[in-house]
């Protein structure tokens, strides 16, 4: 199409799409994303939107945000500072203006930029120069007017033409990055079959943006961020809320099981019971209960009568989870708990992130009560470790709190499709049909899990409960007895670490300092300390995806450090674990609690700091 | 599962190896026993019934049955009986609970278990009081009764069974004594049989903290005169002699003699059938002494189960869906190719 005046090739960029609730801000940032993956850049994507679903119009409360970051080399976070923002008001540009790259790009809807939506956002009379916005590259766009113009004779009603200028805002960007239209093209022409005239004013708006953005040339220079060097393969773009519910639904076809998930909506994990719900083709049974408390003790009722049985919630959910967990425990029945973390305590902020549910998920239970922790660290690696947690609890007949977070669960990369044929079958502890009577708490020699029979087999009538058993499962209030079985439960939990992978180092394998995440901090950590090896720093970084049974190799690797200093969204309850659990060594902490994830650039300058010993 | 096997059984097959320790004289050994009369005679293999118990004394009642069983926590065996129907309708689930365990704690999954119609059969113990915890007054216990946390008398007023069932859009709700065994296997054959939530309220006594709480209408001396045993398509006749009955006055219930030219012909009908709960619900809240207390089935509505519309659905969208397993999920929708 254009020809650029002056292209300036980049190796990455971060791109942010703001504006209010109501202006489509989501959408037009996921079709920036996905136009980028198709073209083969690596990507990671963060929504940032209020909890309110509509607040009101033009307010900073009200802004609703979309992050991409893509580049020609791997991606590990949707990035920290923009190098182009879109902000549809004043308050986008409130809510924003920090975040802008020095150097960077501003482009605006000045039409927007009235008294009255400047002083609704908090300003007095000119946002850019209360900003000081001196370094950055600003663009003001009359984009309302523009679409007006451009959809004059078009015959849509005004509301309509109004709701085109996201789409006038996205084509003046993919000018600015030298982007094809034909991907946007077909989606509206997919979304809007019915309404052929609505698919047709979104595409003159988007032309409309792209044109103007030529024409004006006030785009130097223009950026060029080349194909990633990707592995081979099928894509798709995912999100760790579907991720975890695909790698949940993975894990029940390889054991051969039905899945069911009995959960309560709660921010912001409701995005894997909508998922599960949608799939009735693959014979999910979902069940939506009267809340939390019904959505574990369900999904333990479908366990018990054979099912994979899982219920997913956030921090407070979780809470209140805590006794029919317990049960799970002392039944021995497999079920996964997905905690997608978000702030606390309480409600805190419901829909921003957070790592502060750990010691809740290591020992928030009345009793010796142990379970299996996991934790996701990328959005698509859900997947994973969703399959991990409920293989782990089917063969181990174990509850399993697998803990992702409101970053993980919204943010968006491509993630490269595995074949079914390619995942580990998951073989469930199945009596043998002739040993009866069946003993409930009979155990497996090796891993101690009991065997799992399913109501409706011959023979193998049992009862099981929350009260103290005897192998036969007889109620006993024996004191060795208990003891007995609070150490099976225990070894039970323990033995999972046969299986439990040994802690990788990224970048140094011995030296001055290592670098400890983990869960979801995963990509910030390894993005700084990417760029910290590259400026010449000794330093290795492990990522904690195990938390119990945690790996076997930990001390091993902790010991070839002068100094150890782990990451966390929280005031430092890894840090305090795994000084319990390796008291030999000294930890130093980051900590940030903002509700949001931590920034590279923060990580780096702390860990210079240790590295100059200041 | 669905195969055919000898289903022939006495309640014996249906007694496990422990023993049972409730108190001695306690209305739960006759529950039991009609119980396993019941199952003996539905001829439902007994590998599918499935027993659900929360917590309290009559929640320990699975450890008492040869069949699966699952003693879970207080309050949330109407939540776990949902998931194992829920998982698989061919299995026949009861929950066994009791006054504090079903209406207290448990409560919000009561009515939800109940508005959803999953068909699983509950067994209220209504003793009026907390047992295991040796003696508080409980959400069915009458105004004022002087209780352990209630020295001065409770100054709450009680839920009614009925009512709440009913309420909750309940379809199926019987009323039995714990003493009463052959009505009682007859109530639990009909509720195995009906589909959807049956709730059975048993008045049951409890022999340590509140006995004799029943005696008023359920003591052999008063019983026939102060209950009526409902059966469909039959007038509501009660009474040693046969000699009363009941009738609608104006919006009301009321209890009249028979005789002096008012015979059976000028009685009402009860009819458990009937959608509409208004007679139904009046007669669930009979006390006396102004009416007899209502015993048997008071309403049994045919209805469309979760557990079924559940099923129906998923086999629906599998017709029509191209997907049909995880590798076509996998590569459905907008996906690229890295060569």
């Amino acid at each position: 199409m254009g020809k650029k005046s002056r292209v300036i090739e980049k190796d990455e960029v971060v791109i942010r799409f703001s504006g209010d609730s109501g202006d489509g801000m989501q959408l037009t940032g996921t079709l920036f994303s996905d136009t980028a993956a198709l073209y083969g850049n690596d990507l990671s994507t963060f929504p940032d939107y209020p909890a309110e679903i509509r607040a009101p119009q033009g307010s900073v409360g009200g802004v609703s945000g979309f992050q991409v970051h893509l580049g020609h080399s791997e991606i590990f976070t949707p990035g920290d500072l923009a190098d182009v923002l879109v902000a549809m008001n004043p308050a986008a540009v409130k809510a924003n203006a920090k975040s802008v790259r020095q150097g960077g790009t501003l482009i605006y809807d000045e039409d927007n930029f009235t008294d009255k939506n400047i002083k609704k956002a908090g300003y007095e009379a000119d946002p850019l120069k209360e900003e000081k916005l001196e370094g950055v590259n600003i663009i003001a766009a009359p984009v309302t007017s523009m679409v007006k113009e451009a959809l004059k004779d078009f015959g849509l009603d005004p509301k309509s033409v109004l709701r085109t200028k996201n789409m006038f805002a996205l084509g003046m960007v993919y000018w600015l990055f030298d982007r094809k239209l034909d991907y946007t093209e077909k989606y509206f022409e997919k979304k809007f079959s019915k309404k052929p005239q609505i698919a047709e004013a979104n595409k003159i708006a988007l032309r409309a943006g792209y044109y103007y953005a030529e024409t004006i040339e006030a785009f130097t220079p223009v950026y060029r961020v080349n194909p990633a060097r990707i592995a081979p393969g099928t894509y798709r773009n995912i999100c760790g809320n579907a991720a975890t519910a695909w790698g949940l639904m993975a894990a029940a076809e390889k054991a051969g099981l039905k899945l069911f998930v009995g959960s309560y909506p709660i921010t912001p994990a409701t995005g894997i019971l909508e998922e599960l719900a949608l799939r009735k083709d693959l014979g999910v049974k979902s069940f939506q209960a009267e809340d939390e408390i019904a959505g574990i003790c369900t999904a333990l009722g479908a366990s018990f009568a054979g099912y994979l049985a899982v219920t997913s919630t956030s921090g407070p959910g979780l809470a209140l989870k805590t006794e029919a967990i317990g049960l799970g425990v002392m039944a021995e029945l497999p079920i996964v708990i997905v905690n997608v973390q978000r702030g606390g305590p309480s409600t805190g902020l419901p829909t921003k992130t957070e790592q502060a549910d750990l010691l809740q998920a290591l020992y928030g239970r009345n009793g010796e009560c142990p379970v299996v922790v996991l934790a996701a660290s990328t959005p698509s690696d859900c997947f994973d470790y969703a399959f991990e947690a409920a293989r782990i609890a089917v063969e181990h007949m174990t509850p399993v709190i697998l803990l992702t977070d409101s970053y993980l669960a919204n943010g968006t990369e491509p993630w490269r499709i595995p074949e079914m044929k390619d995942l580990p079958d998951i073989m469930p502890p199945r009596p043998a049909q002739d040993e009866t009577p069946f003993m409930p708490y009979k155990r497996d020699e090796k891993r101690l899990s009991r065997y799992w029979a399913i109501p409706g087999t011959p023979g193998l009538e049992h009862r099981i409960g929350g009260l103290e058993k005897t192998v036969k499962g007889t109620v006993s209030y024996i004191p060795d007895n208990h003891e007995l079985m609070v150490r099976l439960r225990a070894e039970k939990v323990s033995r999972v670490e046969e299986k439990v992978p040994d802690l990788k180092v990224t970048g140094h394998e011995s030296g001055e300092l290592l670098v400890v995440g983990w869960g979801g901090s995963y990509g910030y950590i390894m993005a700084a300390v990417r760029e910290l090896q590259s400026e010449g720093f000794n330093l290795g970084f492990v990522n904690f995806n195990y938390l119990n049974p945690l790996p076997k190799n930990v001390r091993e690797i902790f010991s070839k450090y002068k100094k150890i200093v782990v990451c966390e969204l929280n005031l430092g309850q890894m840090a305090n674990y795994l000084r319990m659990k390796y008291q030999e060594f000294t930890y130093l902490q980051i900590n940030k609690v903002q509700g949001l994830p931590f920034t590279s650039q923060e990580i780096k300058d702390q860990c210079i700091k240790i590295l100059e010993g200041k | 599962m669905d195969e055919l096997r000898s289903t022939e059984y006495t309640p014996k097959d249906f007694k496990s190896d422990q023993e049972v320790r409730w108190c001695p004289g306690c209305g739960d050994h006759a529950v039991l026993n009609a119980v396993q009369r019941a199952l003996s005679e539905l001829g439902i293999p007994r590998e599918n019934f499935a027993f659900v118990s929360g917590i309290g004394c009559s929640s320990r009642f699975p450890y008492y049955m040869n069949t699966y069983g699952f003693h879970s926590i207080h309050g949330r065996a109407s939540a776990i009986a949902s998931g194992v129907k829920t998982a698989n309708p061919r299995l026949s689930v009861w929950q066994i609970t009791g006054d504090g365990d079903a209406l207290a704690i448990g409560g919000n999954h009561f009515i939800h278990a109940i508005r959803r119609n999953i068909d699983i059969n509950i067994i209220l113990f209504n003793n009026e009081i907390y047992g295991l915890t040796k003696g508080q007054y409980s959400p069915t216990s009458e105004r004022g009764l002087v209780t352990k946390t209630s020295p001065f008398g409770t100054v709450e007023e009680p839920f009614s069974v009925g009512e709440l069932v009913i309420g909750a859009k309940g379809k199926f709700f019987a009323r039995t004594i714990d003493a009463n065994v052959t009505l009682s296997t007859q109530i639990y054959i009909e509720a195995a049989k009906h589909k959807g939530t049956s709730v059975i309220e048993v008045l049951q006594n409890c022999v340590i903290f509140n006995d004799g709480i029943h005696d008023v209408i359920a003591d052999k001396e008063v019983r026939e005169e102060r209950t009526i045993i409902l059966k469909q398509g039959e007038p509501m006749i009660f009474g040693r002699n046969s000699d009363k009955g009941l009738v609608l006055d104006g919006l009301k219930l009321k209890v009249i003699a028979l005789g002096n030219g008012i015979t059976e012909k000028d009685l009402l009908v009860h009819d458990s059938l009937e959608p509409n709960p208004g007679i139904q619900y009046m007669l669930a809240n009979m006390r006396y002494p102004e009416y007899p207390m209502a015993l048997g089935i008071i309403r049994a509505v045919s209805g469309q189960t979760y557990d079924t519309a559940v099923e129906e659905q998923i086999s629906e969208m599998q017709k029509k869906s191209p997907v049909s397993c995880m590798d076509d999920l996998l590569k459905s929708g907008s996906t690229w190719k890295i060569e």
